[in-house]
């Protein structure tokens, strides 16, 4: 009896631990979050894209925001510029090459605080199987109870890649991604 | 020009077959070199652009063109099979015909799916366009973009063996079959 109480205990406590730091899963069904890129195009105007299919999680809690951590993964077939010859062309092996490499990821390493909501993810990108630090700059942009029984948390966040980090065929340059993510607490 | 020579008769094609015939052998050969080499092109290159732009006019027209060559064809009176050719022969001819149709207009499809998969319409030399359908399937650009490399690779190996066999009556046979769509 006192070692099925301990063993109740043991359970109770670790299963109030991830209560400290949330895991929250990146609402993509509702499409509340989206991972956009911008480029230049031959310096006379910012073009942008997108990534239609994604999903992650992350961990965030307020307190403790140092043990914060994000995943994410990243279909790269669906990457979409409202154009289909230039999708086909990014897809292509001059770029993407997503019959070889069909997922980018980002896991993230170290979350530092900056203050004012504001976080620096450090963390691993992996595109076009070559994988290189990055940094996420985040703000943390709202957190609370949904209208229909859920929490949310969401964030916004940059980072700048350049293309040649990533053996592309073709290298026009660096890319600004643009991450806006929220979060539903499971 | 009597009436005689624009139309086929028994034994040899007229103007007007022959026409549709060496127009759509220039054109898809044409084509196929284009399309081969423009592929390739970088961004920066002047040709990035004008070339697709050309190669989808063109495209257009020749499904305008096969459109009208196909009816002619079913109008018009077709030449008997050369007399001389085995049955093999006039079965072989006939499949390769048939599939010489089909993958031009497996060709001209794929390519018009690919380029219009956005619903962008296609411009023919600025002159008219036509609308796209839009996005039928998933990546519709991808799967269309495949079916029309496979689709040419096959169209001008089955042109040449159609071209190679058409020689070979002429040299080795020493048959009408070559001659009948030249004079």
């Amino acid at each position: 009896m006192k070692k099925l109480l301990l063993v109740t205990t043991l359970f109770a406590s670790s299963a109030l631990l991830p209560a400290f730091a949330a895991d929250y899963k990146i609402d993509h069904e509702g499409a509340h979050a989206s991972i956009n890129i911008k480029a230049s195009h031959l310096g006379f105007s910012v073009l942008t894209g997108r990534f239609n299919k994604f999903t992650g999680t992350f961990s965030y809690d307020e307190k403790n925001i140092s043990a914060a951590k994000v995943s994410v993964k990243v279909d790269t077939s669906s990457f979409d510029s409202n154009h289909a010859m230039r999708d086909k062309h990014v897809r292509s092996d001059d770029f993407l090459d997503v019959n070889k490499f069909a997922q980018a990821t980002f896991i993230s390493t170290k979350v530092t605080d900056q203050g004012n909501g504001k976080l620096a993810i450090n963390g691993n990108f992996t595109l076009h199987g070559v994988t290189k630090p990055m940094t996420i700059d985040a703000v943390k942009v709202g957190e609370g109870s949904d209208p229909w029984g859920g929490y949310r948390l969401g964030f916004s966040g940059t980072a700048t890649i350049s293309m040649a980090d990533f053996g592309f065929k073709q290298d026009y340059g660096q890319v600004d991604l643009e991450l806006h993510i929220e979060g539903i607490r499971q | 020009m009597n009436n005689a020579m624009w139309k086929n008769t028994e034994e040899k094609f007229g103007l007007i077959s022959k026409l549709f015939h060496w127009l759509s052998a220039i054109t898809v050969f044409s084509m196929f070199g284009v399309g081969f080499w423009m592929v390739d092109l970088t961004y920066y290159s002047q040709w990035y652009k004008t070339a697709p732009h050309w190669h989808e006019s063109v495209g257009v027209l020749l499904f305008i063109v096969t459109i009208l060559r196909l009816i002619w064809r079913l109008i018009s009176f077709q030449p008997k099979a050369i007399a001389s050719h085995s049955l093999q022969v006039k079965q072989a001819s006939k499949i390769a015909h048939i599939g010489l149709y089909l993958l031009l207009f497996v060709l001209m499809s794929s390519g018009f799916l690919m380029s219009s998969a956005d619903g962008r319409s296609i411009e023919v030399f600025n002159w008219f366009s036509v609308g796209g359908l839009g996005d039928l399937l998933e990546n519709q650009e991808d799967i269309a973009g495949l079916v029309h490399e496979y689709s040419a690779y096959i169209l001008i190996t089955l042109s040449l063996l159609h071209g190679a066999a058409a020689v070979k009556h002429h040299l080795i046979d020493k048959d009408e079959t070559l001659s009948r769509m030249l004079k």
